[in-house]
């Protein structure tokens, strides 16, 4: 029931837009945030699944990699191989560190021959581009943040709304990703596990935008309390809770992002502690979690086994509405990942049962090529 | 007669024959969100002024509800086990959290009546 502190805090482009749709805000990555509007987050989670949402992420930051060498600098920050992927398509990839922890995780889309753009994590934002500018010094490629609004357009209405607002992306499937207009990106990805759309656009055009979108019937406004149940019940990763800097991708399960070649014979940075860690196998792995009867178990709650000794760490918690029981996700010791394994959590004196359920919880419904 | 009480931690009481019923305001039910689960304390527990007696949480956050007065639990609302949306929509009404037995009715007189908290959150 705290008021929130806004002060020193970013403010979205589109501010004027949540404060007309009576958002509640609320502090993250350094952004003054709509957390949920009048809808509610239940309502606004399910409304997402059924019809469409829209989401200002106008606070995670676009990043361009250009020039001849472009390819090579992404190459040094990213286990990816830049050159290998296709005009338009987007591959989900992580900036490690030396120890082969996850800085962020990251979008690529390859624009152009010589032309990328990185969607980065707000919170990271500054850093990545920090190690993106370092990884592009003594080649001849540029690093480039870009302002813009960066709305997400979630649920099966998705395509059919933004078609109506003018923007025809139809033919686009599932991580890919074009420059529609001059200054504009659009990408069929999200982070909902729906069919969706990320739509990166110039300041001074968003407000016409934005209010076409709004206009259509199946468009609500989603804040980000939705955004992190259904990312959640998709069991997608937030990083900062379920991958840090101190998390590889080894025990995090997300090895299917990096190219087996790669992994052998890549030198991008943390190459040398990846193969490590590959070599020495997980140390934990990261599972989905059902709590036994209708109470959430939050991220930062240890695991234990029947004994009382600890196994493991829920790292995101809370409600599945469209499940309709409490999800949560996080890492067990290595034996326990058997799907239906039992452990607990201590929650306010109480031994709470979960029992390691597959990811995601909701099926995906993305659009596959 | 009951008399309506209300907390600056955002509660109300509706007290009758020393039997104080306890909810949470609707303001605070809207800065909570929908709810998911309340955690209710057992009957005959006794709390002192201050104490978490409840735990209500909201698809992103637990939240505890104090003990406004002194006392023992004498009932709880056991419809919001499996329907705490309740608090939610009936804040002051349905969605009541439980009814205590005061132990020292002369801690009413440091509450707030309505007009008084609806000063508070303006």
């Amino acid at each position: 029931m705290d008021a929130t502190n806004s002060g020193n805090l970013k403010t979205l482009p589109l501010h004027e837009f949540h404060e007309a749709a009576k958002a509640r805000f609320g502090a993250f990555a350094g952004w003054n945030m709509p957390l949920t509007y009048p809808l509610g987050v239940l309502k606004e989670h399910l409304h997402t699944r059924e019809k469409a949402g829209l989401f200002d992420i106008s606070h995670m930051k676009l990043i361009v990699v250009s020039g001849p060498q472009a390819a090579d600098a992404i190459a040094r920050a990213c286990p990816l191989a830049p050159e290998t992927i296709s005009l338009g398509r987007s591959k989900y990839t992580f900036l490690l560190n030396d120890e082969a922890g996850i800085d962020d995780d990251i979008i690529v889309t390859r624009l152009g021959e010589n032309r990328y753009v990185v969607v980065a994590n707000a919170g990271n934002a500054a850093q990545d581009i920090d190690t993106l500018t370092k990884a592009a010094s003594g080649l001849d490629a540029t690093v480039e943040p870009l302002d813009r609004v960066l709305v997400a357009l979630q649920g099966p209405s998705a395509e059919g709304a933004l078609l109506s607002a003018g923007l025809d992306l139809s033919s686009l499937s599932f991580m890919q990703g074009i420059e529609p207009r001059e200054n504009w990106f659009a990408s069929r990805s999200g982070y909902t596990g729906e069919d969706g759309f990320e739509v990166a656009i110039p300041l001074e055009e968003a407000k016409d935008f934005i209010e076409k979108l709004l206009a259509h019937e199946d468009v609500e406004w989603i804040g980000l309390a939705a955004r992190d149940s259904l990312r959640l019940e998709a069991g997608l990763c937030l990083h900062g809770n379920d991958i840090s800097a101190s998390t590889n991708p080894v025990d995090a399960g997300l090895m299917w992002a990096i190219a087996k070649s790669l992994r052998e014979s890549g030198t991008f940075n943390g190459a040398d502690a990846l193969r490590a860690a590959i070599a020495a196998g997980p140390q934990h792995a990261r599972v989905g979690l059902k709590p036994e009867g209708r109470q959430p178990v939050r991220g930062g709650t240890a695991l234990i086994n029947a004994d009382g000794r600890t196994v493991g760490e829920v790292t995101s918690g809370g409600f599945g509405p469209s499940v309709g029981h409490p999800v949560a996700m996080g890492y067990v010791e290595t034996d326990l990942v058997a799907h239906g394994t039992t452990v607990y959590a201590e929650v306010r004196g109480t031994r709470v049962p979960l029992s390691v359920h597959p990811l995601p919880f909701t099926q995906h419904r993305y659009r596959k090529g | 007669m009951a008399t309506t009480y209300y907390t600056d931690d955002h509660e109300w009481l509706r007290v009758e024959n020393g039997v104080a019923t306890v909810g949470i305001t609707n303001y605070a039910q809207e800065q909570l969100g929908d709810l998911v689960f309340v955690e209710l304390p057992e009957v005959g527990r006794t709390f002192a002024k201050g104490d978490a007696a409840v735990v209500v949480e909201s698809v992103k956050a637990a939240s505890d509800v104090y003990a406004p007065v002194d006392g023992d639990v004498a009932e709880v609302n056991e419809a919001l086990n499996a329907e705490p949306a309740l608090v939610n929509s009936a804040a002051t009404g349905d969605g009541w959290l439980w009814k205590m037995k005061l132990s020292d009715e002369s801690q009413l007189e440091g509450l707030l009546d309505e007009a008084g908290y609806n000063a508070l959150i303006g």
